[in-house]
């Protein structure tokens, strides 16, 4: 569904805005300008307290989107990481409420990620079938045997060691320790996004999949294995939500794919595939944190920021679009029919 | 001059009348497995079972009929639950606080769910948001308003018109009020989508949207009033919820998306647009009503439901995958003749 | 050097006429300062080589693209065509050559979608459509089940339907752009009928044909483009096939033969190779720097073969060698790796990726190879890219342009390097000059014809008759999934090559063509 009529339009559309304003360097003002908000509203902004919360309010959400990334510039999307996350959580409490310990019990659920990655990836590349959907399935399916082992209950009791790894930050910083496997996520992925073939492949399959084929790239090797990749870091977030708050339940991290993907579409991820950087995602986590942190120091119910990430996500698409008719309708009054070419955008490897 | 290659084998076949006769095939397997659950449990066939299975599945139905309308344009509303619990809130609210009479009321919450449709519309027919896109937007803000506007309260029983729940165990002629509700509009639907122009047209859109566009078609215009008439729908489904529960709160109708794009995939409507019928989509709601209700009575843990659901819609969405590139296959095949 | 050769003045007023029409696309003047003139109750023959403008004037007349410049006039208005709606709706009907059909609905909803028959209150009346519908393919002299859904139809009906909604509408003008690609000997007699009908009641009729002989048998005038420019329009009675093909090509035939060179081992062979109903019983073979031109209509199963070849679909049995050793790929990298590249027929949809840069499209098939290590280094990346750009000529800013703002010979020509860059043994080329203008062509056949003397094996895919015929050592026909003639060098004729794409029978072509 997501290849409806609208495709030649919004394809475009960053390209076009890009000529004009590079999408990263629009969400570094945008950043800069949420300080200064947040400065000037609250006195407590800039304390290292601060600082932690405003991270780990988004943590799992930025760690998720980084896989996202890759799969929505691969030209699919995955809609079921929250349902695994939810999965993961769960299993890990039924795991350690059956006396089995954390060593073992957290790379089991990975691999239960991984399992539901592959389920995903197997559905959509050999089958043939729409992401969308089949991860529509999967969202009821995971977050169905998240219920159906855990049921209403909670699980507690987890060792200090792990909870401290949710709450605690490393000594003398501010900084959380989930932040750290964010950053280290970041650092490989946007390596091997923007720095290697494997990445090159992955713009070329989102661009033109026929043509990657018949250029020798695994398509489907390639689609499956980042559906694996996405599997296992929605269930390493949901091992970090268990450590966050120390509970295992099924139904935590509900609602939270809404969020990754506005994040990933923040970041000048285009949601036909074949454009986007890691390092515009990784603002795009950070602006919304602020975001949400600033909304809170003021006291903003929540509700207005379920409001607000949902205008967000449709803005990020919406803003582009409408940058790419005027251009077009600029081009129709100049009498020329022009492609878009010659500008590049977020997430264009113009060879470095 | 031939008609698609018959499949071979007897698999095959089978799966040739599923795909030519999905809404017998569905009502066949709702037999057996009613015949089964029946066996086994039987209270199934009680008046008051029957009746509680079919009340429920109305609500899910009237909103997949919906559902259905926007799918066959190649498009996806996950706002619907959203616009469920809004509406649903809204009604209940305002009468609680007897602002309004039932009527207008009932009038000014049909109301409310075609608006928000029609923003939906717009979002993508206008703006050309793709769907996914915008209706995951538009999930998450409904969903907010419904928080705005209920903080933390909730309109229960004992707030509401007497009248107003009493519909929900209202019946015509002995049939339930709902399923009467729920039946008139599949029929209603079923036959613009067969006899009008406009239509046929959210067919063709669907099908292929260039060869619509060619031909005059306005894919814009068509799509943003399948997302409009998906808006009242789930309007009118948010007002039943409210008559069947009594109690309405911010969440409520929380997770019922999933619920109405199961019965629509089951329904036969391809996900890939331009197929499918709206009785199909009805027939989906009552076979996952049908579940739910055997589930319970054969003391299977209901917490399971959701995994059953998802695995109901991967198995339609598998079976029409392989069925379209079966017929894909044979014109490849019938090209070199 | 326009000639215009004007036909008796008749009384019969122009229904539809294009006065100097121009049509520019980013790279290519694709129509110049052209006329047409259509009279009521003709048959008007438009033709010309591949990039001639032909399709470009069809899209104007049916509302698709707007010219730059000119004016459309019918029945003696000057009119403004807003789109393809309107342009039906002032009676002008397109048979397409691509089928645009709704693949979900029944073949005569496709037929009258635009403009269903209606029953009181507006409702559909499906038994009139379904009778029409059933009128209009009988009239065709086709059995059509008229409630049969379209997806899965083959694509000669699909064409069919085409015909049929064309004639569904009171036309005045009627348009076929290669109607007859994918139908029968006997669909395409049935056709003529009824488009003679039809022009004898009143409507223009054009007709855009490869085929010659067709344009003889059917129309009244013939109207020649090339290179977006008007050559000529004559009354067919007082012309020849070689007057048509003189004009069409003009007077430089420019065609680069190709040099001879000395051939080497077998270095692929096929036995038998059959997959299902899109070719059976292929048997060839091809040496190192030999030239294998292989021609047939379309949909004779000649892609179908090499897309075997270049393991995007699997045979259903026989064999392959290379270079002796029996081969079967599972996917386009192991065929790569083993030494073969195919250049596909569609090079926007399969061939390119279009915003991609020239270095970053070169080196996609060879990135593994090129970076062991992973990691993508610009400069060497760079460095090969303008190597291939260098031997191939490719005019451009420099190699980190975008593939799109490239004309389409020039996109061809990364095409091309992308696949030299691979280093193959075995090149398949499938329609390697389509739609790119004949400077550039003589470019890319120069090139084809390096690369075989420098022992490449060639296996050249092409419905351009000339271009086969100049490049080939020896030409292989197909026609309806199987090899119909094989015909050497020296005794291949354009005539030689159609009768046996055509499938006529054996006895009939001429000397020298062995079955």
């Amino acid at each position: 569904m997501t290849t409806a009529v609208t495709t030649s339009v919004s394809a475009r559309g960053r390209t076009v805005l890009s000529s004009f304003v590079r999408w990263e360097t629009l969400l570094i003002v945008l950043v800069l300008g949420l300080i200064w908000v947040g400065t000037t509203v609250s006195p407590v902004f800039l304390t290292p307290r601060n600082f932690t919360n405003l991270v780990t309010a988004v943590i799992e959400v930025a760690i998720i989107a980084l896989a996202m990334t890759l799969i929505i510039i691969a030209g699919e999307i995955d809609l079921s990481v929250e349902s695994m996350a939810g999965l993961s959580c769960a299993l890990l409490g039924f795991l350690f409420a059956a006396g089995i310990p954390l060593e073992v019990g957290i790379p089991a659920v990975l691999l239960v990620g991984a399992l539901g990655g592959l389920l995903n990836g197997l559905l959509v590349t050999r089958f043939g079938l729409p992401s969308l959907v089949v991860t529509l399935g999967t969202l009821a399916l995971f977050r169905g045997l998240a219920l159906g082992i855990l049921g209403p209950k909670g699980v507690t009791g987890f060792p200090e060691s792990f909870t401290s790894f949710g709450f605690g930050t490393v000594p003398g910083t501010p900084i959380p320790w989930p932040f750290l496997i964010f950053l280290g996520l970041a650092l490989v992925l946007g390596i091997v996004l923007h720095g290697t073939w494997i990445g090159r492949q992955i713009y070329a399959v989102g661009k033109n999949a026929a043509a990657a084929r018949y250029s020798g790239v695994r398509v489907a090797r390639i689609k499956l294995w980042l559906f694996v990749l996405s599997g296992v870091v929605s269930a390493l977030a949901g091992v970090i939500l268990t450590a966050r708050f120390a509970s295992a339940r099924a139904d935590i991290g509900q609602g939270m794919t809404l969020t990754v993907v506005t994040v990933v579409l923040l970041g000048g991820v285009n949601i036909f595939g074949g454009r986007g950087t890691i390092p515009g995602v990784a603002l795009a986590a950070l602006v919304l944190a602020i975001l949400g942190n600033v909304l809170r120091l003021t006291n903003i119910s929540a509700e207005i920021q379920s409001i607000s990430v949902g205008l967000l996500l449709i803005i990020s698409v919406v803003i582009p679009n409408l940058a790419h008719q005027a251009k077009s309708a600029m081009d129709r009054a100049r009498g020329g029919r022009r492609t878009s070419a010659g500008s590049v955008g977020p997430g264009e490897v113009v060879s470095p | 001059m031939a008609a698609p290659a018959p499949p071979s084998g007897p698999l095959g076949g089978i799966l040739a009348v599923v795909a030519r006769q999905r809404e017998l095939s569905l009502l066949v397997v709702m037999l057996v497995l009613g015949a089964f659950v029946a066996i086994q449990a039987p209270q199934f066939l009680s008046i008051s079972n029957l009746t509680q299975v079919t009340v429920l599945a109305s609500i899910i139905g009237v909103a997949a009929v919906g559902q259905a309308l926007v799918v066959l344009t190649r498009n996806v509303d996950l706002s619907v639950e959203s616009t469920m619990g809004l509406v649903a809130f809204v009604v209940a609210d305002v009468l609680a606080q007897r602002l309004l009479d039932m009527p207008v009321a009932i009038a000014a919450g049909l109301l409310l769910g075609l608006i928000l449709g029609m923003i939906n519309g717009i979002v993508v027919g206008a703006l050309r948001v793709p769907a996914i896109v915008a209706t995951l937007g538009t999930l998450s803000i409904y969903r907010g308003i419904v928080f705005l506007l209920a903080g933390g309260k909730q309109v229960t029983l004992t707030d509401l018109p007497e009248g107003y729940t009493a519909l929900a165990r209202a019946n015509v002629f002995g049939i339930p009020l709902f399923f009467v509700i729920a039946l008139i509009i599949v029929v209603v639907a079923a036959i613009v989508l067969r006899q009008t122009r406009f239509g046929r047209q959210i067919y063709a859109v669907g099908s292929n949207p260039e060869a619509a566009e060619i031909l005059g078609i306005r894919a814009g215009l068509v799509t943003f009033v399948a997302f409009s008439a998906c808006g009242l729908l789930a309007g009118l489904a948010g007002v039943l919820w409210g008559m069947e529960f009594g109690t309405i709160n911010a969440t409520s109708a929380t997770g019922v998306t999933l619920q109405v794009v199961a019965a629509v995939v089951v329904g036969g409507v391809a996900i890939f647009g331009g197929s499918g019928t709206v009785v199909g989509a009805g027939l989906g709601a009552l076979f996952l009503g049908f579940i739910s209700n055997s589930l319970v009575l054969l003391r299977f843990s209901q917490f399971w439901l959701l995994a059953i659901y998802g695995v109901v819609i991967l198995a339609a969405v598998a079976l029409d995958g392989y069925l379209l590139r079966r017929l894909q296959r044979s014109t490849a095949r019938s090209r070199a003749r | 050097m326009t000639v215009i050769a004007t036909a008796p003045e008749t009384a019969t007023p122009a229904r539809a006429e294009l006065r100097g029409i121009s049509k520019r696309f980013v790279a290519t003047q694709a129509l110049d300062d052209v006329s047409l003139e259509l009279r009521a109750g003709e048959i008007h023959a438009l033709v010309g080589e591949n990039g001639a403008g032909k399709s470009t004037l069809v899209k104007i007349l049916a509302g698709v693209y707007q010219p730059d410049s000119g004016s459309i006039w019918l029945d003696g208005e000057e009119i403004a065509l807003h789109g393809p709606a309107h342009a039906r709706s002032l009676g002008i009907a397109v048979v397409h050559q691509e089928p645009r059909l709704f693949p979900d609905l029944s073949v005569a909803e496709n037929v009258f979608m635009a403009h269903a028959p209606v029953a009181a209150l507006g409702s559909i009346d499906w038994r009139e459509m379904r009778r029409a519908a059933a009128r209009i393919f009988d009239g065709l002299g086709v059995r059509m089940d008229t409630g049969a859904i379209v997806r899965g139809l083959s694509m000669a009906d699909q064409q069919l339907i085409e015909i049929a909604k064309a004639l569904s509408i009171e036309a005045r003008v009627l348009i076929l752009d290669e109607p007859t690609a994918s139908l029968s000997a006997h669909e395409v007699e049935r056709l003529f009928t009824i488009v003679r009908q039809t022009r004898d009641r009143g409507v223009a009729v054009l007709f855009v044909s490869h085929r010659l002989e067709e344009v003889f048998d059917l129309c009244d005038r013939a109207t020649v483009f090339r290179d977006g420019r008007h050559v000529v329009t004559a009354p067919t009675a007082g012309l020849t096939t070689a007057d048509l093909v003189r004009h069409m090509v003009g007077r430089a035939v420019s065609l680069f033969p190709k040099v001879e060179s000395p051939v080497g081992d077998v270095l692929l062979e096929l036995r038998r190779l059959t997959r299902g109903e899109s070719f059976r019983d292929v048997s060839f073979s091809v040496r190192a720097g030999e030239i294998v031109g292989l021609a047939g209509l379309v949909g004779a199963g000649r892609t179908e073969v090499a897309r075997v070849l270049f393991g995007i679909d699997r045979a259903e049995s026989g064999e392959v060698l290379l270079r002796g050793k029996s081969v079967a790929f599972a996917n386009p990298s192991s065929a790569l790796a083993a030494g073969i590249a195919y250049v596909p027929e569609d090079r926007h949809q399969d061939g390119l990726v279009l915003d991609f840069s020239i270095a970053s499209n070169v080196t996609l098939p060879i990135l593994t190879r090129l970076f062991p290590r992973l990691f993508v280094r610009g400069s060497a990346e760079r460095a090969i890219a303008r190597r291939y750009a260098d031997q191939l000529q490719i005019r451009t800013t420099g190699v980190d342009q975008l593939v799109a703002a490239l004309s389409g010979g020039n996109q061809q020509k990364v095409v091309l390097a992308k696949w030299l860059a691979t280093e193959p043994r075995v090149l398949i080329l499938d329609e390697p000059t389509r739609g790119i203008d004949i400077g550039a062509k003589v470019e890319v056949h120069r090139i084809i014809s390096e690369l075989a003397a420098s022992g490449l094996a060639i296996i050249l895919i092409s419905s351009d008759l000339p271009e086969v015929l100049a490049m080939s050592d020896r030409i292989l026909v197909m026609h309806e999934g199987a090899i119909t003639a094989e015909i050497g060098r020296a005794d291949a004729t354009e005539e030689s090559v159609m009768f046996a794409a055509t499938g006529q029978a054996a006895d009939t072509v001429a000397d020298g063509v062995h079955v």
